[in-house]
């Protein structure tokens, strides 16, 4: 075992999966060697590999997107990154309407292996245009798999699956992820899609949370501990498929049910875990269960206003006392 | 020069295209085809024009208008027709229908009903070729109307500056659904705008088969031979309206009259009657035969069951079951 942070995870799995397959390429604006990726993630791959398979591309979010889909079709896997998650709004078509369609509307015959990898998430104080977190959007789109990494482990793992898989996958990274450390095997692994992974284990109450959310859950579980509160953390790791049983086994467990994600409450990552529930272990909740999530803004620029929409320790802190204190 | 069984060979697939598509014409007024149509009846001299100069391995692209892209490909009339009234036989197991029609079997990518969609998903079929180390080349299939679209622009750009081998064949019939050209563009010529990305562009009367012939010749070996690509924008009508009930009441007569009078087969067919490679009975015979090919492939489609409903569910995922499996 070593300790690497997420962009180093990613990197690894990049150039592992690069050396392992001729057909996996790279594509995005700035990922090359001038620059390395908006947050280094490609940094020292077109050394390796040259630009032919780490291609800088014109600012072209459509044609980066849709270059990754006829490629796909036609026998490559390729990998696209969106510098900013925001700005896949700009190949909305490609993913949803093209990629993520075209096994089903040509009957099975054809497949899009194409990875799209991108940040999302606040943090960093660089307004609307570069801080949302828009994970439902994809996650609404039958087709596509979404994958939502919180550790350098995870992120790794999942990002091997997502290359090799014949699917096309939304790779959800968070930029505030992007230095945190963790520990990975020296050895070879990949982890399956659809299985979540208890982060801290617990019994009055359960905490669902997504990418960086699973930080805060964990510290506020720490602090909840001292006050004799017993906080399961579960992350779901892909948001399609989502381990529904691993989330209905928590809550059946405890009892009691938190959603933090980062994403927008209105029809959000929160909404479907907790309709889930409401679903399948409605007779074991004993308490309402409570979201803690982006409250349906833009989000803002100044330091102030962004960290007041964005869920933080204390927040969540606050949901679980208020659910735990309900008989 | 052309070689003559070469010549019989496109003239015979324009007359399938054509008796094909009155077929469906017939099939949809008689309540057989769900949905919508839009018919390539008139255009058939650029898919076929085109399509002559690809091999089995090469690729195409294809739009909501596509049933004259996939027959001159090489796509069999009855699995396309089955997938047009939505029987399981057909090329996407009725989950497609008459705006996705696929082919992977001979190079046919699929048609997108997004207007403008497919130019960026040729690009990566090209960049596929490139870096494989292929000599295939890809044909992207598109109408006047996509070249308004941002896809044009950012495909054609990405496609010009990685020197890629595709070449983007313009269909313009002069209409965007009811939208004449002149109300949406100053130019006359798409082809103009091939100057914006540093890559020819020329212009030819798509309604002459051995004009659009030769024009995609060069272009498709200047792509074969990794010069890149080249903007074809071929001048045609469609003799119908756009979809299924339009009566295209927004074209003056005389325009319409004037384009029936250009129809490619009946020109192809003068032309191949001058050189004295074709006869009166001849057409006669490739007609008959044509017809009972085109009833064969009727009979077969309306003869194949529907899906089970449950096939809806099917194909989503690589993994059977996919993302509700858990």
């Amino acid at each position: 075992m070593r300790e690497v942070t997420v962009r180093d995870a990613l990197r690894e799995a990049l150039r592992e999966e690069m050396q392992r397959d001729k057909n996996v390429f790279l594509l995005g604006e700035d990922i090359g060697r001038y620059w390395g990726g908006a947050f280094g993630v490609t940094k020292g791959l077109a050394e390796e590999f040259g630009d032919d398979r780490v291609r800088d591309t014109p600012i072209s979010e459509s044609a980066i997107i849709g270059v990754g889909v006829g490629a796909a079709m036609t026998g490559m896997r390729p990998i696209a990154e969106i510098m900013f998650g925001d700005l896949s709004a700009l190949a909305m078509d490609q993913i949803c309407n093209q990629a993520a369609k075209i096994r089903y509307m040509f009957g099975g015959q054809a497949r899009a292996p194409l990875v799209v990898r991108t940040p999302f998430g606040a943090g960093v104080n660089i307004a609307s245009h570069h801080s949302q977190s828009l994970e439902a959007w994809f996650m609404h789109t039958p087709g596509l798999y979404v994958a939502a990494p919180s550790t350098p482990y995870d992120a790794k793992g999942l990002l091997k699956t997502a290359i090799r898989g014949n699917n096309p996958v939304f790779f959800v990274e968070h930029k505030l992820l992007y230095p945190v450390r963790g520990m990975i095997p020296d050895e070879e692994y990949t982890i399956p899609f659809g299985v979540a992974d208890v982060k801290r284990e617990g019994s009055d109450i359960s905490i669902v949370a997504t990418l960086y959310m699973v930080h805060k859950a964990l510290v506020a579980a720490e602090q909840l501990s001292k006050e004799g509160i017993s906080v399961e953390v579960v992350d779901p790791r892909t948001l399609v498929p989502l381990d529904k049983q691993a989330i209905v086994k928590s809550v059946k467990k405890t009892g009691r049910l938190v959603v933090v994600s980062e994403d927008c409450r209105t029809a959000g990552v929160s909404a479907e875990v907790a309709a889930i529930v409401v679903e399948e272990a409605l007779d074991y909740l004993d308490a309402p269960i409570k979201r803690v999530a982006e409250p349906d803004t833009p989000i803002p620029f100044s330091p102030e206003l962004e960290k007041h929409v964005i869920p933080d320790e204390k927040s969540i802190v606050k949901a679980v006392k208020e659910t735990v204190s309900k008989f | 020069m052309v070689e003559n069984a070469k010549l019989l060979e496109m003239y015979r697939q324009m007359l399938a295209i054509r008796f094909f598509e009155e077929k469906v014409f017939e099939l949809y007024g008689q309540n057989l085809v769900p949905g919508t149509i839009h018919l390539y009846t008139g255009e058939e001299a650029v898919a076929v024009g085109v399509c002559a100069n690809l091999r089995k391995d090469d690729y195409i692209t294809s739009t909501h208008r596509g049933h004259g892209h996939c027959i001159a490909k090489g796509a069999r009339l009855d699995k396309t027709m089955a997938e047009i009234l939505g029987r399981k036989t057909g090329y996407c197991k009725g989950k497609g229908g008459s705006m996705h029609i696929a082919d992977f079997s001979i190079g046919m990518l699929g048609a997108t009903a997004v207007v403008g969609a497919g130019i960026p998903i040729a690009a990566g079929a090209g960049l596929s070729i490139k870096l494989r180390g292929t000599d295939q080349v890809v044909a992207c299939f598109f109408g006047e109307g996509a070249s308004n679209q941002g896809t044009f622009h950012e495909g054609i750009n990405l496609t010009a500056v990685w020197s890629l081998p595709v070449v983007f064949v313009c269909e313009n019939n002069l209409y965007a659904m009811g939208t004449r050209q002149s109300r949406v563009m100053a130019i006359e010529n798409i082809a103009d705008r091939a100057a914006a990305y540093g890559i020819p562009g020329v212009v030819v009367d798509g309604n002459d088969v051995l004009a659009v012939y030769e024009a995609s010749r060069v272009a498709v070996e200047r792509a074969r031979q990794g010069e890149g690509p080249t903007l074809v924008e071929c001048k045609t009508y469609r003799q119908k309206g756009h979809s299924r009930f339009d009566a295209a009441a927004y074209r003056p007569k005389e325009e319409v009259e004037k384009w029936l009078k250009k129809d490619p087969i009946a020109r192809f067919q003068k032309r191949l009657f001058e050189i004295g490679i074709l006869t009166e009975t001849e057409v006669q015979n490739m007609v008959q035969e044509i017809k009972r090919s085109v009833d064969e492939a009727t009979k077969f489609a309306l003869e194949s069951p529907f899906p089970e409903p449950e096939e809806a569910l099917e194909d989503v995922y690589a993994e059977k079951g996919g993302a509700g499996a858990k």
